[in-house]
């Protein structure tokens, strides 16, 4: 009788101690997935002061848009929490996007191939940013998941997990980006 | 229809299940070939066998990406030498949070790609110059999706334990042969008469048709984890359409993988020996589900 009393024991810690560990591992990922979101971040910002230059070899006047990408970019680097960086990177965005408005009256800036290659750098830059965020809301899901499936939803309550945020766009992120000139 | 989770749960089911039976099968025909051949037990002949096959899959396992690569003639790329197509399986390294591969081109005009490796972190993947050409983005990022689903789902080391399997039971029926010529069947007085001699019957058909059973039991797991990397690609790039697009662009090209041969056939995205091999083969001996079903699958997630 004892052993039977003593196999349960086993083996229920043995799946107590597996699903714990599933967790948590979980929540290492998911700390580091975020983690990748923030590399690709500044992988983009170090790509500006470049864009910067060429740009303004061509339309050195058009100080305030330089200026505004300047700030913009200084604002991403120095962000501090996860919000303040989603809203510098907005920021960031709409600047860009004027900069390359600019851009769109320089024909011969255009046809450089400097330009164009970071232009196409700037472009796989902002894929990465989008498939690390997808990346962190898998692994989230993940994690979601298991604290509310059963039987794991036990363990995640004992032990106090709780279901954590998925990235979501910025509602004015959605919106279409205004240009104006 | 199913949707893309749904279809990824169930083919890692069917390999379940699939395997589950193989394992057992396998364990049967050791046991037979044990007790019936032999007076020596099944369990010794199974692990000999096992053993033996263990042995020569294990070198295969751990030297499989060199020698495919060198029997196809690919040569690796660096960021500089193809930018296009690194940046694309980097990016989809990042969305599947599996590291990211070497990356090999063979300079073919067909269209075609692999993937091996013995896990995750020695990852391999290959594509023709043909289908880096002929493919659009998005299609050509359904194909390395596809490709990195088997690194990240570990094909290779299934498929090796598949083959170590197969080559046992191989082993286990030709030891049978061995056995029934030269020694003739021991313990024929002490079985149940009639119903013994039926059951020997059996199992003797059993046996010699082993090695094929085996081998279509390997096929239908290549067919289940070709599936499987199809419903993994589609959730990592979230959009089935462009894998279900190249496979149409594919199976519409004619032209034949001067490197490729039947034995490393199974790797490819689509088979490349299937109009090589003459008149029509049943499906089940392709080592890949028919196009038409795999864009299907693809276009009802």
């Amino acid at each position: 009788m004892v052993y039977v009393v003593l196999a349960i024991a086993i083996v229920l810690a043995v799946f107590v101690i597996g699903v714990y560990n599933g967790l948590v591992s979980l929540n290492v990922k998911i700390k580091e997935a975020w983690s990748q979101i923030d590399v690709q971040l500044k992988r983009r910002a170090d790509l500006i002061p470049n864009l910067v230059e060429t740009v303004k070899g061509y339309a050195a006047h058009e100080k305030e848009v330089f200026e505004n990408v300047t700030a913009a970019r200084a604002a991403l680097m120095s962000a501090k929490t996860p919000k303040e960086a989603g809203e510098a990177d907005k920021a960031l965005g709409g600047a860009l996007g004027r900069l390359f408005a600019v851009a769109e009256a320089y024909p011969e800036l255009k046809a450089q191939e400097g330009f164009i290659n970071l232009q196409k750098e700037l472009s796989d830059t902002e894929d990465k940013v989008a498939y690390s965020r997808q990346f962190y809301n898998s692994v989230v899901r993940q994690f979601n998941e298991k604290v509310v499936v059963f039987p794991s939803n036990l363990i995640a309550g004992m032990f106090g997990f709780k279901q954590q945020e998925f990235f979501q766009a910025e509602e004015t992120e959605k919106e279409p980006v205004k240009v104006k000139f | 229809m199913p949707n893309i989770y749904q279809n990824i749960s169930s083919n890692k089911r069917d390999t379940v299940v699939i395997m589950v039976l193989f394992i057992a099968v396998v364990s049967f025909i050791g046991w037979f070939v044990g007790n019936y051949f032999y007076d020596g037990s099944g369990v010794t002949f199974l692990s000999l066998a096992l053993i033996f096959s263990g042995i020569s899959g294990l070198a295969s396992y751990y030297t499989s990406d060199k020698i495919v690569l060198a029997i196809s003639s690919a040569r690796e790329v660096s960021h500089d030498e193809a930018p296009d197509l690194y940046n694309l399986v980097e990016n989809m390294s990042i969305a599947s949070g599996i590291p990211m591969p070497k990356v090999y081109i063979i300079d073919d005009s067909s269209m075609n790609a692999f993937a091996t490796g013995r896990d995750p972190n020695h990852g391999v993947i290959c594509f023709t110059s043909g289908i880096i050409q002929r493919l659009e983005k998005r299609e050509l990022e359904g194909v390395v999706a596809h490709e990195m689903s088997h690194i990240g789902d570990y094909d290779t080391r299934l498929m090796c334990i598949v083959s170590v399997l197969v080559g046992s039971v191989s082993l286990l029926s030709n030891w049978m042969t061995r056995g029934f010529f030269f020694r003739g069947r021991r313990r024929s007085s002490s079985d149940g008469g009639e119903l013994g001699g039926i059951l020997f019957v059996i199992g003797l058909v059993l046996l010699i048709l082993s090695p094929i059973i085996a081998t279509l039991i390997k096929l239908a797991i290549s067919r289940n984890r070709e599936y499987l990397a199809d419903s993994s690609a589609a959730l990592i790039t979230r959009y089935p359409n462009g894998l279900a697009n190249a496979l149409r662009k594919i199976s519409q090209d004619t032209e034949i993988l001067e490197a490729a041969n039947s034995a490393t056939a199974h790797l490819y995205i689509t088979d490349p020996v299937r109009d090589r091999v003459g008149s029509s083969i049943s499906n089940l001996f392709n080592t890949h589900p028919t196009i038409e079903e795999r864009i299907k699958r693809l276009e009802a997630m």
